[in-house]
């Protein structure tokens, strides 16, 4: 990259920052690559198919979080953790509710819908 | 990570940007707040689609609609562009370079059109094996999920193009620092959507 | 109609006319009805004539675009807020009063057709929870809250115009809808199948879908104003545990509007889907699921509950304390209780739709955790009460309508224990137990709140007192019309009355029908009430001017400004050292100080943007509503151009010199000085100028 010539100490920042999207990208294209690779060439069974995708969506999802929006333990950026994580409560709550109910309805009204 | 640690997460300007620090404080918080309120109709979207699975009555499913090849292309055109994305806020950050800052964003922006073509071409295909919305629930559920993340980066790629054209005009100063910064926050949002929708809906519904 | 007009008006045709029917079909119910449609039509045109023509006639137009229309000064959206409110109070109460009506003589007949029937309980609601309730509390925390943390405006002032704008436009689309009927007959939760096109393929779902839909977009953009203000804002030494209880209960329901009001926004967003492009969500064909709607539905409805209610809970806490000259007892618990009640309103949603056929386990979970939820709230009312213990209490108005809600809320919440009982919800849902319920925690928990609110900050809002007489009158007479227009529902409903019914054949109704008729005609006397007081406030604003701003011996900073305040709130923004600073400052004689320095302060320039969207929100909704496609699109690019290019304005601020600011300043403080302090046994007569005497001559207790 062109550009004014930066400090030593920018520079060295730089590279680490520029090292920590290498590698979230990275990350993320493994993590991507897994469930696709198995869903379209092997073929094992449907319920161990959907936990392997769960399980690297939600490790996909915090890789995200963690390389390319910042979102650290770090003690100063805490408040937008404190942010997501009750976020995340409230999306528990309303989408496992949400769930739980529908499906119970189907069980006792709609069996053909059940799981 | 960064020896000297940024105020906000997506947040990437410098020591030199003190001023957009600052006025980030509250714009940036503010729109963490506003991606999570969009974050409850994202999820309940998706439990709204998982409870109408089965509610296909007798028309085209998952198998029959979904490709895994387009899924994948729309899937790595997003997480290129985050990447590229995340470029340009290292390039905002370090340099006052406008060059590789605008290459990268445009860069980003030729991807996020290129999603947003693809998708509409793999809707038009679902259309044509009979996958329009008012055939069933199921397909409503779908077509209110996915098509919603695809206005979503329509709108995001407007609004670079608003920003590019503040750049034109304004060149880098507080303003555009902190839209792209919110713009980044958003791409990223958009990208951790999409990994929700190709393994819950594409990938789920094909395994 | 043909093809040009098609392309113009949509499906607006000469039967929108409210008194069309009536021409076409005279019969003696057609005719009843469209008079009172007619008349009610001919009130909203004739009131707007009115108004353009006074503002014409004053030469105020204006005024009320500098001042008012385009201010980002968070009082002035506020007090536009509680405007709106009022004015659709207005409306919703007069429809209330026709239903008891229809009702007391409903034995058998009445004199409404079911249709004109259902409107009225469906605008009821709906203006009641979304443009009476909701404004209303968004303009008391706009107004009180920033002076409260001790800042000069919201974190984003563009926005709250916006917000503003908004609920506006969703309010002018329910009134429109008076002169081109009709609304939706659907309640104010428009469950469908019933709103479905197949069954309802007229205009008024969607009316009320859209009106609704922009009431939200406002609401979810207040929370996170309010939410981020607070967090953000706050001044040097306002640390959270400082704060007045009323800006902790706004940080709650500023929580509540950013999560609860998706689910809202995602079920009217189907519902539309469904009636405009036919998907099957809600429909009872091809895999829809009318229950889901429900879920969605109330899984923003119990958080809804829980925005009306906690600003007033925020507005007694500092009604108790202050009339009782006492430091607010339980100020942590009330604290804990707030977060505790905001989380927990998550989680009890289901108990809206017991009896809709899931598990008996599922009601039994949810029908607990509904309990909960008694024990924080009460935990405030026991706070509440030793508040007042050994307090030297003063039954001022806003006291008064507090110890009202004490004792009926009480009694509110054990009925909602009742009902969160699953087998016993089974023998009263759907009946008018339910809607008397909820009668008695809304209006004791929100609009004696808000009328509180409007006693106790009118003098900081306009710098006079209101006048006592007739706030007393109505505040009785709001007590007592309560008990008498819905105490006899429970009984109604005990005797299975079901809700929403225009007519009934059973005569052991009649006695409790006619008795909440005549509490319906004590509240409309309320109100004429609270229109006198306002009158005659006006006319005695000098006698009861109270321009040194601190008419109640307050304790929080709101108090430490002139009233009205200044646009920029606080010359120097101030230092808070402990819980109720105006308190501390005022018994250290630190209050009313000359600052070290003034400075220049930056403050939002005024914007058109609120307006604009107003505008165009409001005929995006009214072409959506209508099939007016080329409306619907010509606004919404409006809509786009406006927010890009205000990405493009650099000017957003204005300064106001320091000169200007000590100017007034020093001013107000002149006037201080020649102020008599006066105690708190004075506090409601003339001498009242706003200024109390410190704290340790006499003042307390």
């Amino acid at each position: 990259m062109s550009g004014k010539t930066l400090s030593n100490e920018r520079a060295q920042e730089r590279a680490s920052e520029l090292k920590n999207y290498i590698v979230g990208f990275i990350l993320a294209l493994v993590l991507t690559l897994i469930p696709f690779g198995l869903v379209a060439f092997t073929d094992i069974s449907r319920m161990q198919l959907y936990g392997v995708i769960g399980l690297c969506a939600l490790i996909q999802i915090i890789v995200h979080f963690r390389f390319f929006l910042h979102i650290t333990l770090a003690r100063n950026k805490r408040e937008d953790l404190q942010l997501i994580l009750f976020s995340v409560l409230i999306l528990a709550i309303m989408c496992g509710g949400t769930l739980w109910i529908i499906f119970n309805l189907y069980t006792r009204m709609i069996p053909s819908l059940a799981l | 990570m960064s020896t000297q640690p940024s105020q906000h997460p997506g947040l990437n300007l410098g020591a030199p940007h003190a001023e957009a620090h600052s006025a980030n404080e509250e714009f940036v918080f503010g729109f963490w707040v506003f991606m999570m309120s969009d974050l409850i109709i994202f999820g309940l979207l998706f439990a709204t689609y998982v409870t109408m699975l089965g509610g296909q009555a007798g028309g085209p499913g998952p198998s029959d609609l979904f490709e895994m090849k387009s899924a994948f292309i729309e899937t790595m055109l997003l997480l290129v562009s985050s990447f590229t994305f995340g470029m340009a806020s290292l390039s905002l950050k370090y340099r006052e370079d406008k060059k590789w800052l605008i290459i990268w964003l445009l860069i980003t922006l030729v991807l996020g059109l290129a999603f947003i073509g693809h998708e509409l071409l793999d809707f038009n295909k679902m259309f044509d094996k009979g996958g329009v919305p008012s055939r069933s629930g199921f397909l409503s559920a779908f077509f209110a999920l996915v098509p919603l993340h695809g206005l979503h980066v329509t709108s995001a790629c407007i609004w670079l193009l608003a920003l590019l054209g503040q750049i034109a005009v304004y060149g880098l100063d507080t303003n555009v620092k902190v839209g792209l910064t919110r713009l980044a926050i958003l791409w990223h949002f958009l990208d951790i959507v999409w990994i929700g929708i190709f393994s819950l809906v594409y990938l789920g519904g094909l395994a | 109609m043909n093809h040009l007009s098609d392309l113009l008006l949509g499906r607006l045709g000469w039967d929108a006319l409210p008194f069309w029917e009536m021409l076409k079909d005279p019969t003696t119910s057609s005719i009843i009805n469209g008079i009172i449609a007619t008349g009610a039509a001919a009130v909203v045109i004739l009131g707007a004539l009115i108004v353009a023509g006074l503002l014409t006639w004053y030469g105020k137009w204006k005024v009320l675009w500098r001042d008012w229309l385009t201010s980002p000064d968070h009082k002035r959206i506020g007090i536009m807020f509680i405007v709106i409110a009022l004015v659709m109070l207005l409306r919703a109460i007069i429809e209330a009063a026709i239903m008891r009506a229809q009702q007391a003589f409903g034995l058998g007949g009445g004199f409404l057709s079911p249709e004109h029937f259902g409107q009225l309980f469906t605008t009821h609601g709906t203006i009641m929870i979304f443009f009476m309730a909701m404004p209303f509390l968004t303009g008391v925390i706009n107004y009180v809250m920033p002076l409260q943390i001790g800042t000069r405006d919201l974190s984003f002032p563009v926005m709250n115009t916006i917000s503003l704008g908004l609920t506006a436009a969703g309010a002018a689309l329910v009134m429109v809808s008076l002169v081109l009927a009709p609304f939706s007959t659907g309640g104010w939760s428009g469950y469908p199948p019933f709103t479905e096109s197949a069954a309802n393929p007229g205009a008024g779902v969607d009316y009320w879908i859209w009106a609704v839909t922009l009431s939200t977009l406002s609401s979810t953009m207040t929370g996170i104003n309010f939410a981020v203000t607070i967090y953000k804002k706050r001044t040097q030494g306002m640390n959270l545990m400082r704060m007045p209880l009323f800006c902790w209960v706004s940080l709650c329901t500023a929580i509540l509007m950013i999560f609860g009001m998706p689910p809202l926004t995602v079920a009217t967003a189907l519902l539309a889907l469904d009636r405009y492009l036919d998907f099957h969500f809600f429909t009872v064909d091809l895999g829809g699921n009318m229950m889901n709607y429900i879920n969605l539905f109330w899984a923003f409805g119990h958080p809804e509950v829980y925005i009306l209610i906690l600003p007033a809970f925020g507005i007694y806490s500092e009604v108790f304390a202050n009339f009782s000259g006492k430091q607010l007892y339980g100020y942590t618990t009330l604290v804990i209780a707030t977060m505790c009640i905001a989380v927990l309103s998550f989680t009890v949603w289901l108990h809206h739709f017991f009896t809709m056929g899931q598990s008996a386990h599922v009601n039994a979970i949810f029908g607990i955790a509904t309990m909960l939820i008694g024990v924080p709230t009460g935990v405030k009312i026991y706070d509440w009460m030793l508040t007042m213990y050994r307090g030297r209490v003063r039954f001022s108005i806003p006291m008064v309508y507090a110890l009202g809600f004490l004792i009926l809320f009480s009694i509110g919440g054990l009925s909602g224990i009742i009902l969160a009982t699953p087998s016993v919800d089974y023998q009263v849902h759907n009946s008018l137990f339910l809607v008397a319920h909820f009668h008695n925690m809304l209006i004791p928990g929100l609009l004696f709140g808000m009328l509180a609110a409007y006693n106790y900050w009118f003098p900081k809002a306009f710098g006079f007192r209101l006048e006592e007489r007739w706030g007393y009158r109505a505040a009785f007479s709001w007590i007592i019309g309560f008990m008498l227009a819905f105490f006899p529902l429970y009984a109604l409903g005990l005797l299975g009355m079901p809700r929403r019914t225009v007519t009934f054949f059973s005569p052991a109704y009649l006695p409790w029908t006619l008795a909440a008729g005549v509490g319906a005609l004590i509240i409309l006397f309320a109100v004429f009430c609270l229109l006198m007081q306002l009158w005659q406030s006006i006319r005695m604003r000098h006698e009861n001017a109270v321009p040194v701003g601190d008419p109640w011996d307050g304790r929080s900073l709101e108090w430490a400004t002139p009233s009205p305040p200044p646009e920029y709130n606080f010359p120097v923004l101030p230092e808070v050292y402990s819980h109720d600073p105006f308190y501390e400052q005022k018994s250290g004689g630190k209050a009313y100080q000359h600052p070290e320095q003034y400075v220049d302060i930056e403050m939002p320039a005024n914007t058109a943007m609120g307006f604009i969207t107003a505008v165009t929100g409001f005929l995006m909704a009214f072409g959506l509503t209508w099939y007016m496609w080329w409306l619907v699109i010509g606004a919404g690019v409006a809509t786009l151009i406006a927010v890009i290019a205000r990405g493009y304005v650099r000017n957003t601020t204005r300064i106001i010199t320091a000169a200007e600011v000590r100017r007034t300043h020093e001013r107000w403080l002149n006037e201080v000085a020649r102020t008599t302090p006066i105690t708190r046994d004075h506090e409601r007569t003339t001498a009242n100028k706003g200024l109390a005497v410190p704290p340790e001559q006499g003042a307390v207790q």
